[in-house]
C-alpha cells in the first residue's frame, strides 16, 4: 500500500467523526437559519426575515458589543494572571518536582464542574455574604457593596476564575520550550530581567498565548450560563440571546444568531492567527 | 376482566386509608375501567410541581400501573410537547401552552363522558366560572383552551362540548413573596414591586409569558397603562408596560431576575430580594428555613395558573384505556389531597377532603385558622396552630383572580420586546 493512501485511511476515522458530528450540524443550523417559524412549530423555507431582524434590531448590537466586552475584559486579566503564574511555574519553581506539584494544585478547582464553582461565587458576594460581612467587620465599607454581585464585575469575576486556566496550560508550556541558555546569553549580554522579559521571553510565548487566547475568546463568547447566573439574568450576552430563542421554539431566529455568532467568532480568529503563525512556532 | 380492575381498586382503597369508604363510594358503579392494565407503561412529563415520584409510587400500587415521570421547566416542557410527539404518553402541561401545542395535533381530545367525576369538576376549568355569579378574568381562562368541537377537532370551542383538551389537574393564585421582616409595614398592591424604597431589593420572573402578566398588574395599578385585556395586549401597551420596567431597571430597582424555581427561594432566602414574584410552593421552601416570608395577598387580585394532563395523538387500544383509568384516579382524591396539602388546589376538591385531615382542609381550602401544626406530605412543618393561609380561603383566592397566564396574539413581538428588557 502507497504511504499516500496509508495516510488517508489514518485519517479517515478523524474526519468521519468531525463530518457527522462538527460539520452537518453546522450545516444543519445555517439551512434552518433561512427557515420560518410560528408559534409551535418551524417550516422550511427560504426567507432572509431572521437575518433581517437580528440586524434592525438595537438589542442584536448592544448585545455583541456586551459580549465583546466581557471578552475583551476577561482576555486581558487572565492573560495578566495566566502569564505571570506560568512565568513563576516555569523561572522561578526550579525543581521538576515542585514545577509538576504546583502545576496540579492549579487544576485541583477543575475537580468540580464549572457550574458550581461559578454559584459559589453567589453566597460569598452576595448583600450579606462573606466578602460584605468581612469588609463590614473589618471597617473598610459601612453598607454592603451591591456591586460586588449581579453585576459586570460578577460576570467578569466568575469568567476569569473559570477560564485562567486556559491561559496559564499553554502559556507554560510555551515556556517550558524556551532554551535556558538563551535567557544565560541574554543576561551575558547584559540585559536587565525586564529587557529578556521584554525581548526574549515574550516574543517565545507568543504562540502560548495565542492558543490561550483563542480557548478564551471562544469560551466567553460562546457562553450564556455564566452571564445568566452571575448577573442574575440582567445582563445579556449574544449566548443567552441564543438560549432565549430556543426556549421559545424560535429555531430558525437562533440559527441566524448562532451563525453570525460563529462568523463573528472565526473572523476574530482568523485575526489572531495573522499575528501569530502558530504552526510555524509550534 | 373489567368489573376485576375495578373491584381490584376498590379493595385497595378500602385497605388503605381511613376514609376509602368515602373514596370508593364517589367512583359510579357503572363505570367501565379498561383492561387489566398492570404491565402497562405510561410515560409522563411536565413541570416540577406536579411530577413527583410518590404519584408514581402510588399510581402502581393502586392500579398497577407504571409510570415514568420527567419533570422539566416550563419553557422545556412547551418545547417537548410541541416538537417530540413520540416521547411522552401523558402531557402534564399549562393551559396556556394548549393554546401552543393543540395546533401541532401532537395532543388528542378526551371524551368527557369517560370521565367519572367530570361533574364534580370546579366550574373555572369547564364554564369558566367559579361560583354562578363569578366574572371571568382577563388572560388565557382555562374553559376558553378546554375544550374542542370532536374528537378530531382542531378549534377551541367556548362551550362544554364534551371533548376536552386537557384534564386539569393543578392550579393556583400567585401573587408577590414579600419578606415582612425586611419590609416591617404592610404591603397591599402591586405597585410596591416598583417602590424606589425597595430599590436594589426587587425581582420579577424571566419566563416572558409570566413576567409580561406580573408587570401588567404592576403598571395597571399604577394607573400607568389601561389594559383592554392584560392577557392578549396590544403592540402599545406592549411598549408602554416595558418602558416603564425598563426605566425602573436602569435606575436599579432589581437586584436579579429569576428562571427558575429555587433561584427565588435563595433571593429571598438571602435576603437580596424583599420582593418579588413567586410561586407558592417557592413561599414554602423559604419559610420552611425558618425565615419568614409572605404569599401576599394584594387589592388588585391574582395572577393564575392552571394545569392540565393530555393525551398524546399517539396513544391507543390498552394504553389509551389505562391513561384513562389514570385519569380517573387522579381525579378520584389521592392526588388531589397530596397537592393541596403543599398550597395547590385539585380539581376536584371534594374528593381530595377526604384524603386530608380536618385541620388541614380548614387550613389550605377553608382559610381557617389551623387547629395544630401544618405539615407539608415531606414532613416539614409550614405553619403552627393558630395561622392561617395568605390569602384566606379557596374562593377568596380563587374568586380574585384578575388574570390567568396567557399567549397573546402578539406573542412574538413581546418576547422581542422582553429580549430588549433583559438586554437593556
Amino acid at each position: 500500500m502507497s504511504k499516500q493512501i496509508t495516510a488517508w485511511l489514518q485519517a479517515a476515522p478523524m474526519a468521519f467523526v468531525l463530518l457527522g458530528f462538527l460539520v452537518a450540524p453546522i450545516i444543519m443550523i445555517a439551512i434552518v437559519s433561512f427557515w420560518g417559524a410560528t408559534e409551535y412549530s418551524i417550516y422550511p423555507t427560504f426567507q432572509l426575515d431572521n437575518y433581517e431582524f437580528l440586524f434592525s434590531s438595537p438589542v442584536t448590537y448592544t448585545v455583541f458589543l456586551n459580549t465583546f466586552k466581557y471578552t475583551a475584559i476577561t482576555w486581558i486579566i487572565t492573560l495578566l494572571i495566566g502569564f505571570s503564574v506560568a512565568y513563576f511555574l516555569a523561572f522561578e519553581v526550579r525543581s521538576l518536582k515542585w514545577q509538576i506539584g504546583l502545576f496540579l494544585l492549579c487544576t485541583i478547582p477543575f475537580w468540580t464542574s464549572n457550574i458550581i464553582r461559578m454559584i459559589s461565587w453567589i453566597p460569598f458576594l452576595g448583600r450579606n455574604g462573606l466578602a460584605n460581612s468581612a469588609l463590614i467587620s473589618m471597617g473598610v465599607i459601612d453598607e454592603p457593596l451591591e456591586w460586588l454581585l449581579f453585576s459586570d464585575f460578577s460576570v467578569i469575576l466568575a469568567f476569569v476564575h473559570l477560564y485562567t486556566l486556559f491561559m496559564v496550560v499553554p502559556i507554560f508550556n510555551s515556556m517550558m520550550r524556551i532554551d535556558r541558555s538563551l535567557i544565560e546569553a541574554a543576561r551575558d549580554n547584559g540585559a536587565s530581567g525586564w529587557q529578556t522579559l521584554r525581548h526574549v521571553i515574550m516574543p517565545l510565548c507568543k504562540p502560548g498565548v495565542m492558543i490561550g487566547t483563542i480557548f478564551v475568546t471562544t469560551l466567553v463568547m460562546g457562553d450564556f450560563i455564566t452571564v445568566r447566573f452571575m448577573s442574575g439574568s440582567q445582563r445579556a450576552n449574544v449566548g443567552r440571546l441564543i438560549s432565549n430563542d430556543i426556549s421559545l421554539l424560535q429555531y430558525p431566529s437562533a440559527s441566524a444568531t448562532a451563525v453570525v455568532l460563529l462568523c463573528t467568532v472565526l473572523i476574530v480568529i482568523a485575526l489572531l492567527l495573522r499575528l501569530v503563525d502558530i504552526r510555524k512556532e509550534l | 376482566m373489567t368489573t376485576i380492575s375495578k373491584v381490584r381498586y376498590s379493595r385497595r382503597s378500602l385497605l388503605k386509608s381511613g376514609g376509602a369508604a368515602l373514596a370508593a363510594s364517589t367512583l359510579p358503579a357503572p363505570m367501565v375501567w379498561g383492561q387489566e392494565t398492570k404491565n402497562i407503561t405510561l410515560r409522563q412529563f411536565g413541570t416540577g410541581v406536579s411530577n413527583l415520584n410518590e404519584v408514581a409510587t402510588k399510581v402502581k400500587e393502586d392500579l398497577g400501573i407504571n409510570l415514568e415521570m420527567t419533570a422539566l421547566d416550563t419553557d422545556s416542557v412547551t418545547q417537548r410537547a410541541a416538537t417530540q410527539p413520540d416521547s411522552f404518553d401523558i402531557a402534564d402541561i399549562e393551559y396556556f401552552v394548549a393554546k401552543k401545542v393543540w395546533p401541532t395535533g401532537n395532543l388528542q381530545a378526551m371524551d368527557a363522558s369517560k370521565i367519572a367525576n367530570y361533574d364534580k369538576i370546579v366550574g373555572i376549568f369547564r364554564n369558566g366560572k367559579l361560583t354562578p355569579e363569578s366574572t371571568i378574568a382577563q388572560g388565557t381562562a382555562p374553559h376558553t383552551v378546554g375544550f374542542v368541537d370532536g374528537p378530531g377537532g382542531t378549534e377551541f370551542v367556548d362551550n362544554e362540548s364534551g371533548w376536552m383538551t386537557l384534564i386539569p389537574t393543578i392550579y393556583n393564585a400567585d401573587t408577590l413573596g414579600i419578606r415582612p421582616d425586611l419590609i416591617g409595614r404592610p404591603i397591599t398592591s402591586w405597585t410596591e414591586l416598583l417602590n424606589p424604597e425597595f430599590k436594589g431589593k426587587a425581582s420579577i420572573l424571566d419566563i416572558s409569558s409570566i413576567g409580561i402578566m406580573d408587570m401588567a398588574m404592576v403598571c395597571e395599578a399604577m394607573g400607568e397603562v389601561t389594559y383592554g385585556d392584560k392577557g392578549n395586549m396590544t403592540k402599545e401597551e406592549i411598549d408602554k408596560t416595558i418602558a416603564i420596567f425598563t426605566e425602573a431597571k436602569k435606575a436599579g430597582q432589581f437586584r436579579a431576575f429569576w428562571k427558575s424555581f429555587d433561584e427565588s427561594v435563595n433571593l429571598m432566602a438571602s435576603g437580596e430580594v424583599v420582593i418579588q414574584s413567586m410561586w407558592s410552593p417557592a413561599i414554602t421552601a423559604v419559610r420552611s428555613r425558618g425565615i419568614p416570608c409572605v404569599y401576599q395577598p394584594l387589592k388588585e387580585g391574582y395572577r393564575s395558573w392552571g394545569g392540565g394532563i393530555g393525551l398524546s395523538a399517539s396513544l391507543s387500544g390498552m394504553e389509551l384505556d389505562a391513561a384513562y383509568e389514570y385519569i380517573n384516579w387522579y381525579l378520584s382524591g389521592w392526588v388531589g389531597g397530596f397537592l393541596m396539602r403543599q398550597g395547590y388546589y385539585s380539581a376536584v376538591p371534594e374528593t381530595s377532603k377526604d384524603y386530608m385531615s380536618e385541620n388541614e382542609w380548614g387550613y389550605w381550602f377553608e382559610g381557617k385558622e389551623s387547629t395544630a401544626d401544618i405539615t407539608s406530605p415531606f414532613g416539614d412543618k409550614l405553619a403552627g396552630a393558630g395561622e392561617t393561609r395568605d390569602g384566606g380561603s379557596f374562593y377568596d383566592r380563587m374568586g380574585a383572580v384578575a388574570c390567568w397566564n396567557s399567549v397573546m396574539a402578539e406573542n412574538q413581538y413581546m418576547v422581542r420586546k422582553w429580549n430588549e428588557f433583559i438586554a437593556a
